[in-house]
């Protein structure tokens, strides 16, 4: 039988969709129409959605030339831009290159002590961010790895490799290992069947996986903060350089914000689909 | 005899540690020649798909040694053992379509492409799934996909073919059908396989030799007849032949010319010392307690055999089963005819001397057969 939808349960449905997308978009937009203001409009009281747009915040960040209505400074936003994609994106693919191939060999080999070590490496996720880096800070400086891009990356790993290898692991599972010994019986090495089958099939996963861990990383404040100097921060970082001795800047923060969240945005839009399923299929089977 | 294609010494299967795990293959010593097809028989966890699995080098052999051809392959990698196999799940690649999938057992061979496409719709036309060859797995039905997985198997020209369940997902028709084809496949082929089956038919049809297995352990390895004939021990003989042999306790005696089996206090079977050799008197009456095993088609109305009382009286189509009760267990008797007795009816039924399988009853091993075939 089949279930037809009354005209009100389709309104009410549009309702409830709609009140659901101004919640959580709102932010956003109010952040758009901030971008385009002064510090002056978006100040005054009351305060209105009626006002000229300009492009001066925006300006001001490209060209690294701060206009405050008391002074001008510099600032750095567009290299803050530039560390957090190449932050993100070498601690993104660093993490692959540890945590597939791992991944694998948690799924398909059940060693002594195997969940023992993969739960060690979970378990990075839930520790305490600033507990780890109050030592961490004083091993970086005697090794010579503060405030510097290696040192960082290294230190991403907490965020990214966990998370790459308990979602991967779960795609891994799902497929059937005699998918695997199939290819293997007709005449393939293990790292043969490993790169044709394995990785091509666990696709989906792992790039799901992949921009989770893109985000993450990218959204990271408080490692960049405190490990990096001003040259290797990222923009999450960065936007502190706003909050300046003659206020805040808020059309500027507004501007940073919106051309920092915009490639994770496009990111997650562009694989929203691969996103939910990595989510959902990886984190019932891990 | 030349030495055989494969050779199974001793071998052991162990899941978890030694002294805590599960043994899923004990002691299991057997040998397959070249060309021929052997069935691995047995229910669920009797211990034939982890053979089937060591052999293939998917498992590991925990103890004992396996070799093909001569060479111990304990170590070897699976792809150095050359041998093919169809996996119980298909185990089809998704992303190539039925035929890709067929020929990529083949790519390692070298052939050129027009010779594979040939023998891809060779081996396609007999598994009857030529017009499935473009399309993907996950769109065609279970049996399909069984039969690609098995073609994929069979187009290679390995040393071994191992088939786990090749042909369970088929329905009963296709089914019949393709175990012919197959079976001269491999014949013509001169392929020696391995099936691991929990279908009897199956197994009699297409083997040479049946290795049946319970518990881990080889409880007979010998051809379909044999197997029906002289089953080896209580449970080849009950496991073997379909409906399963009737089976009662019963202790023996002898006094003066007769042989008395006595299944209760009241109803005994008496035959005339004539009727059985010397050995197996002695026999049966050193073991005391035994079993008695009757195959259904041996059990023959009489006018003068003992009574039984009918419980249920089935007609297949093409014979009638008849249950009965004897001295508190049930009797099954098969005949080709529809019979109309009734439940609650006696009837006299005779079970001669020679449709006699002998059991001890502690050990379960096979004292005498009858010289009846079943």
């Amino acid at each position: 039988m089949q279930h037809h939808q009354s005209k009100l349960e389709t309104v009410l449905r549009a309702l409830a969709l709609t009140l659901v997308v101004l919640f959580f978009m709102f932010p956003i937009f109010w952040i758009l129409l901030m971008s385009l203001q002064t510090n002056e409009t978006i100040l005054r009281v009351p305060p209105s959605v009626v006002f000229e747009p300009t492009l001066a915040n925006y300006k001001g960040i490209i060209t690294g030339r701060l206009e405050t209505s008391a002074a001008s400074l510099e600032i750095n936003f567009l290299g803050n831009l530039w560390n957090s994609i190449f932050l993100s994106v070498t601690s993104v693919t660093l993490a692959l290159v540890l945590g597939v191939p791992a991944a694998y060999a948690f799924a398909r080999l059940k060693f002594k002590g195997s969940e023992d070590i993969a739960f060690t490496l979970l378990s990075f996720r839930f520790a305490p961010p600033l507990l780890v880096l109050l030592p961490l800070t004083l091993y970086f400086q005697q090794m010579g790895l503060a405030d510097t891009y290696i040192g960082l990356i290294w230190v991403y790993q907490l965020i990214c490799l966990p998370l790459i290898l308990w979602i991967v692991r779960g795609y891994f599972e799902d497929i059937s290992p005699d998918i695997e010994n199939a290819y293997r019986i007709a005449g393939h090495s293990w790292f043969a069947t490993f790169r044709k089958i394995a990785l091509p099939l666990a696709g989906p996963g792992i790039a799901a996986a992949g921009l989770l861990a893109f985000i993450f990383a990218w959204n990271n404040f408080i490692f960049a903060l405190v490990l990096a100097s001003a040259d290797k921060q990222p923009v999450t970082v960065g936007a502190l350089a706003f909050i300046t001795a003659s206020g805040i800047q808020y059309g500027q923060i507004a501007a940073a914000v919106i051309m920092s969240i915009t490639p994770t945005l496009a990111l997650a839009l562009y694989a929203q689909k691969y996103l939910v399923e990595g989510l959902s299929l990886g984190a019932v089977k891990g | 005899m030349s030495q055989a294609l494969l050779n199974i010494e001793n071998v052991d299967k162990i899941y978890g540690t030694a002294a805590s795990g599960i043994y899923a293959v004990k002691g299991l010593s057997m040998a397959v020649q070249r060309g021929e097809i052997v069935s691995l028989l047995g229910s669920s966890g009797c211990g034939k798909t982890s053979t089937l699995r060591m052999i293939a080098g998917f498992e590991d052999i925990t103890n004992g040694q396996i070799s093909i051809a001569g060479k111990a392959i304990n170590n070897l990698a699976p792809v150095k053992r050359n041998v093919a196999m169809a996996f119980e799940g298909y185990s089809l690649y998704p992303p190539l379509t039925i035929g890709d999938n067929i020929a990529f057992a083949l790519k390692a061979t070298k052939l050129s492409a027009a010779d594979v496409k040939t023998k891809v719709a060779e081996i396609a036309e007999m598994l009857e799934i030529s017009d499935i060859l473009d399309s993907y797995p996950s769109s065609v039905s279970g049996g399909q996909q069984q039969r690609a997985s098995l073609g994929r198997a069979l187009i290679r020209d390995a040393d071994l073919h191992l088939l786990d369940e090749p042909m369970g997902q088929l329905e009963p028709q296709l089914r019949a059908l393709l175990r012919g084809r197959i079976k001269h496949y491999i014949r013509e082929k001169g392929l020696t396989a391995i099936l691991v089956t929990h279908d009897q038919a199956e197994a009699n049809a297409l083997s040479d030799r049946i290795a049946v297995m319970e518990d881990g352990y080889l409880q007979q390895f010998e051809s379909p007849l044999v197997l029906k004939n002289q089953p080896a021990n209580l449970f080849t003989g009950t496991f073997i032949g379909e409906p399963p042999m009737n089976v009662f306790n019963a202790s023996v005696t002898q006094d003066s010319d007769q042989v008395r089996f006595q299944l209760d206090e009241n109803v005994s079977l008496n035959y005339n010392i004539s009727e059985f050799t010397e050995s197996v008197i002695q026999a049966a009456i050193k073991h005391e307690s035994i079993v008695i095993g009757v195959r259904p088609y041996a059990v023959k109305r009489s006018n003068n055999g003992v009574n039984v009382t009918v419980l249920v009286n089935q007609w297949l189509g093409d014979q009638t089963h008849i249950a009965a009760e004897l001295a508190g267990q049930s009797i099954v008797l098969v005949e080709h005819d529809r019979a109309f007795d009734k439940t609650g009816e006696t009837i006299s039924v005779q079970l001669t001397p020679d449709s006699l399988h002998l059991f001890d009853r502690h050990s379960g091993a096979a004292i005498s057969h009858g010289t009846v075939m079943a």
